[in-house]
């Protein structure tokens, strides 16, 4: 491995995205180390999202730039920003609803280098059409099991229940083996028990696949369980980093959140 | 000079007519989100109405209003039929049923009047000529009338209670629902309104080549998607400019003999070429998938 | 690990099985002399349509685009093949190689296109790729009208080799088996998967690292190449290219096929456009004049109808009662597959949410007790 143990996983500089005229985040500063599990927090509309797409190549930002790995990425496609490791889930939930739970998973595995299969070698039904292909159901399985999803394998996605539908996200996400994970709001619509749940199975994750997670969420309890910093945003823009704690005990937050305190 | 002038008017006249079919294709794509493929063949039906009309009771004026009412009823009847049922199913369900509805049109049709064409026995108004310039008659009542339903069409939109709820669905069915306006009276009356244009559409069309066959109507309709979706489908303005630019380079190109056999390659290029470079069309709003 | 017999599934090899049975069954026919010209025009016919549903199907069904010009990449390809093949008549005859050489070029020559066309495919998107594709189809017959005598005939059309009857279809259906093979092996391989899950949800498919605009021309390409193979052939069992016959209403027509065979339903599409053909021609003898339109109604009503049947939401009730599947199942009283079926099974019967639940939960920020009030004090333990 190359990657400098020291060079953080993410790092985004001065980062900024105006649509016409209307500035939906600027002067946004993050950085990411490895193994942390990072949160997103602000009110509705304070960018969040619009981090996430930058971030994925959905945007192209209009200032600033945005690091993997010491790597420059953002002027590359959505595809090859997957490739170079960064995987996501979407706030409101996108998956091959009309294919089965492991299928969603073997897109996922996609890409990865141990199934390269030819085109050409698929159409004409090569041995290693076989082989590939029978790799991917046990890794696609193999990942289900992590999620708890694998007795529903061979269930459409969109009859999955709510939770479950969550986790398939993350887990299609997980592999293609990315080294940064994004999660938009991965506890929305999920039961106090689901979210601890949850909980455990993405720290579980990032231990177990060495990744680097940043998530938006807005169940605090919730982030002050899982993540290790914060960073708060309002209106496009930075208002605190630091631990959960830090991040509450700051006043600008305090005064973004609850409102100014007038004794 | 003067020829360029004659064939300018011409293709004013025409676009003016490509712009009203147009009209019809981009209200119910703004409203409806949908694309009405049979719409071409609301004009062949309104022409053979005229043709039925005249032969019958022998008045042009009577014969027309009698064509905008059956087009009218058809065009509300194909949306209670065929569309309705399909509201909220995948887009690709309703292209195809759109699809399917403009080929039971002209196969009906086919059946009830023949493969033939048949020629229309509408009135001739001479010509008229200013200096050395001369026009026909249809021609300018054409580019007249088609100016001034556009101008109506768009005050209408504009100020009428049942135009702003036409824009309000177009922005965003469910909150107009909420907001107590019936969405489905909004689309009957598009569609109405989109199937009375074309049958004036096809009157104008028959003043100038007075003969119809069943695929009468796919032609103009065609075109005149293709203009509409120049000009940015969904949008009205839109529709009248590329109505009238269409109409414009078809007169022109035509009128040139090497590449008038091309024609018709030769619009539906520049329509290619529209949408590679702005595929929501020269007026169409940029819409942003929400992510 | 042991080779367990279940991985053989005869849905896998139905296709094969049904068409090469029909193949060999009519290839004894023909070479024992027992076959008339009139089945062999049919069963050429039939084979053409199959490739065109199956290759249109790719598009519509799998890829989830819809393409109105199908009709013009076999325009392509039969005046391509066709003139290649009248060029090597000369120093080939009408031989098997001559067959192959033209087939392979019109095929690529349309394939070609199916690239050109596939390239707005990928910034344009349903109603709006529909008429590109549509234009496209115009724009071909506009040329191919066009030409001189000399070239490609023009309005009079093209002349073709005539090739042994006794031959083409068995040719045809060679074919069709191999086009078959491909695609099936394609579309359950994960490049197929990769095509199938663009169809359900682009964005979610770019994020997953999908390569779509590779995919998306593959498969445009795929089903061109494959509609100018049909379009050889269709010029070769005519012994004549007219560009009036691909037009609109023919891309109409194959696109019945792939709606009637059910989108994404290979079987379904085989079937149906062996139907549909065969009632043609049995029509075609039977109603004459303006009559014959009849089954263009037909064609328009039937396509409306299951459209609407498959598709109303209100229906779905009366759909999951009644479809062919349930009717299906209730005749070969299919067991019940435990990994696919529940025991608690109501729960899966849940429409998934129409209302957005993160709407209804991204309420601002949620302060929980849990958490101490930061604006007094502010002592956060956790």
């Amino acid at each position: 491995m190359n990657n400098n143990v020291s060079l953080p996983v993410l790092e985004t500089k001065n980062l900024g995205v105006s649509f016409g005229g209307l500035k939906a985040c600027s002067e946004v500063d993050i950085t990411i180390n490895k193994k942390e599990i990072y949160g997103l927090i602000g009110p509705n509309g304070a960018g969040k999202t619009t981090i996430f797409n930058l971030i994925t190549g959905i945007y192209a930002p209009t200032t600033g730039e945005i690091y993997l790995c010491g790597e420059k990425i953002n002027k590359l496609s959505q595809e090859t920003i997957c490739h170079k490791g960064v995987a996501r889930t979407f706030q409101n939930i996108r998956l091959f609803n009309n294919m089965t739970v492991i299928r969603n998973v073997m897109v996922g595995l996609h890409n990865r280098k141990e199934f390269k299969c030819s085109f050409i070698e698929s159409a004409l039904r090569f041995p290693r059409q076989f082989k590939v292909e029978k790799a991917m159901r046990e890794k696609a399985k193999e990942i289900l099991r992590i999620f708890g999803l694998e007795e529903e394998r061979n269930n459409l996605a969109c009859n999955l229940p709510y939770g479950m539908q969550r986790k398939l996200e993350i887990a299609r996400a997980l592999a293609t083996e990315p080294k940064l994970l994004l999660l938009d709001e991965p506890a929305a619509g999920m039961n106090p028990n689901e979210t601890m749940e949850l909980v455990e199975t993405i720290k579980k994750i990032r231990d177990m696949f060495d990744i680097t997670i940043l998530l938006i969420e807005h169940d605090l309890k919730f982030v002050s369980g899982l993540c290790d910093r914060v960073t708060v945003l309002n209106f496009g823009k930075v208002l605190s980093t630091g631990t959960v704690s830090e991040v509450l005990n700051d006043p600008s937050v305090i005064e973004a959140y609850i409102g100014k305190d007038d004794e | 000079m003067i020829d360029i002038i004659n064939t300018f008017i011409n293709g004013l006249s025409l676009g003016g007519i490509y712009a009203m079919i147009a009209l019809g294709y981009t209200m119910v794509y703004g409203i409806a989100k949908m694309l009405n493929f049979a719409h071409g063949d609301i004009i062949m039906v309104g022409g053979y109405t005229l043709f039925v009309a005249i032969g019958l009771f022998g008045n042009p004026i009577l014969a027309i209003v009698v064509a905008i009412i059956l087009c009218g009823v058809l065009g509300v009847l194909m949306e209670k039929l065929a569309y309705k049922p399909l509201r909220g199913a995948s887009p690709l369900a309703v292209l195809i049923t759109a699809i399917g509805v403009s080929y039971l049109l002209q196969s009906l049709s086919q059946i009830i009047f023949g493969a033939g064409t048949k020629y229309v026995n509408m009135p001739n108004w001479g010509s008229i000529t200013l200096g050395s310039l001369r026009i026909q008659v249809y021609t300018l009542v054409t580019l007249i009338a088609s100016v001034v339903i556009m101008v109506a069409l768009s005050v209408f939109i504009k100020y009428s209670k049942t135009g702003r709820a036409m824009i309000a669905v177009s922005e965003d069915r469910a909150a107009s629902e909420l907001m107590g306006i019936n969405v489905n009276t909004i689309i009957t009356i598009t569609f109405l309104i989109g199937a009375m244009l074309a049958a004036v559409a096809s009157t104008f069309y028959l003043l100038k080549a007075p003969s119809i066959s069943p695929t009468f109507g796919s032609m103009p309709g065609i075109k005149a998607f293709t203009a509409a979706v120049i000009g940015g489908i969904g949008s009205i303005p839109g529709a009248m400019i590329g109505g009238i630019l269409l109409g414009v380079i078809e007169v022109f190109t035509n009128s040139i003999p090497a590449i008038a056999p091309y024609t018709d390659a030769i619009e539906f290029t520049i329509l290619i070429i529209i949408l590679l470079v702005r595929p929501t069309g020269l007026l169409g709003k940029k819409r942003r998938e929400k992510v | 690990m042991i080779k367990h017999k279940k991985n053989f599934k005869l849905k896998h090899y139905i296709n094969y099985i049904g068409i090469g049975f029909v193949t060999i069954l009519f290839s004894i026919l023909s070479l024992t002399g027992n076959a008339s010209i009139s089945l062999q025009f049919l069963l050429e016919k039939i084979a053409i349509s199959i490739i065109l549903a199956v290759s249109l199907g790719l598009v519509v069904g799998f890829l989830g685009e819809l393409s109105l010009g199908h009709a013009g990449f076999m325009c392509i390809g039969a005046y391509i093949g066709g003139k290649v093949s009248a060029m090597l008549e000369a120093s080939l005859g009408c031989g098997i190689s001559n067959l192959l050489i033209s087939l392979i070029v019109g095929g690529i020559a349309a394939g070609i296109c199916g690239v050109i066309i596939g390239l707005p495919a990928l910034r344009l998107r349903g109603d709006y790729l529909a008429i590109v594709t549509l234009a496209f189809g115009e724009i071909v017959k506009t040329i191919f009208i066009n030409t001189s005598a000399e070239s490609f005939g023009g309005a009079t059309g093209l002349s073709t080799p005539r090739y042994n009857r006794e031959f083409l279809f068995i040719y045809a259906f060679i074919i069709v088996l191999i086009m078959l093979f491909i695609v099936q092996n394609l579309i359950r391989s994960k490049h197929g998967r990769a095509i199938t899950a663009i169809r359900d949800s682009e964005i979610a498919s770019r994020a997953t690292g999908i390569n779509v605009t590779r995919y998306k021309l593959l498969v445009f390409a795929l089903s061109a190449f494959f509609a100018g193979i049909a379009g050889v052939l269709f010029s070769f069992s005519n012994y004549r290219v007219q560009c009036t016959k691909f037009d609109y209403n023919y891309s109409i027509e194959i696109l019945v096929m792939v709606v009637l065979g059910g989108m994404g339903n290979i079987t379904g599409g085989i079937i149906s456009s062996s139907l549909i053909t065969l009632l043609q021609v049995k029509l075609a003898t039977l109603l004459s004049g303006n009559l014959a339109v009849l089954q263009n109604v037909l064609y328009a009503l039937i396509l409306v109808l299951i459209v609407i049947y498959n598709n109303a939401p209100r229906l779905k009730g009366f759909r999951e009662k009644y479809s062919i599947k349930v009717l299906f199942n209730k005749i070969f009283k299919k067991k019940a597959d435990p990994a696919t079926v529940r025991d608690d099974e109501a729960k899966w019967d849940r429409v998934p949410t129409k209302i957005n639940v993160d709407d209804l939960l991204s309420m601002d920020l949620v302060v929980t007790e849990s958490v101490a009030k930061p604006d007094k004090g502010g002592e956060h333990n956790e």
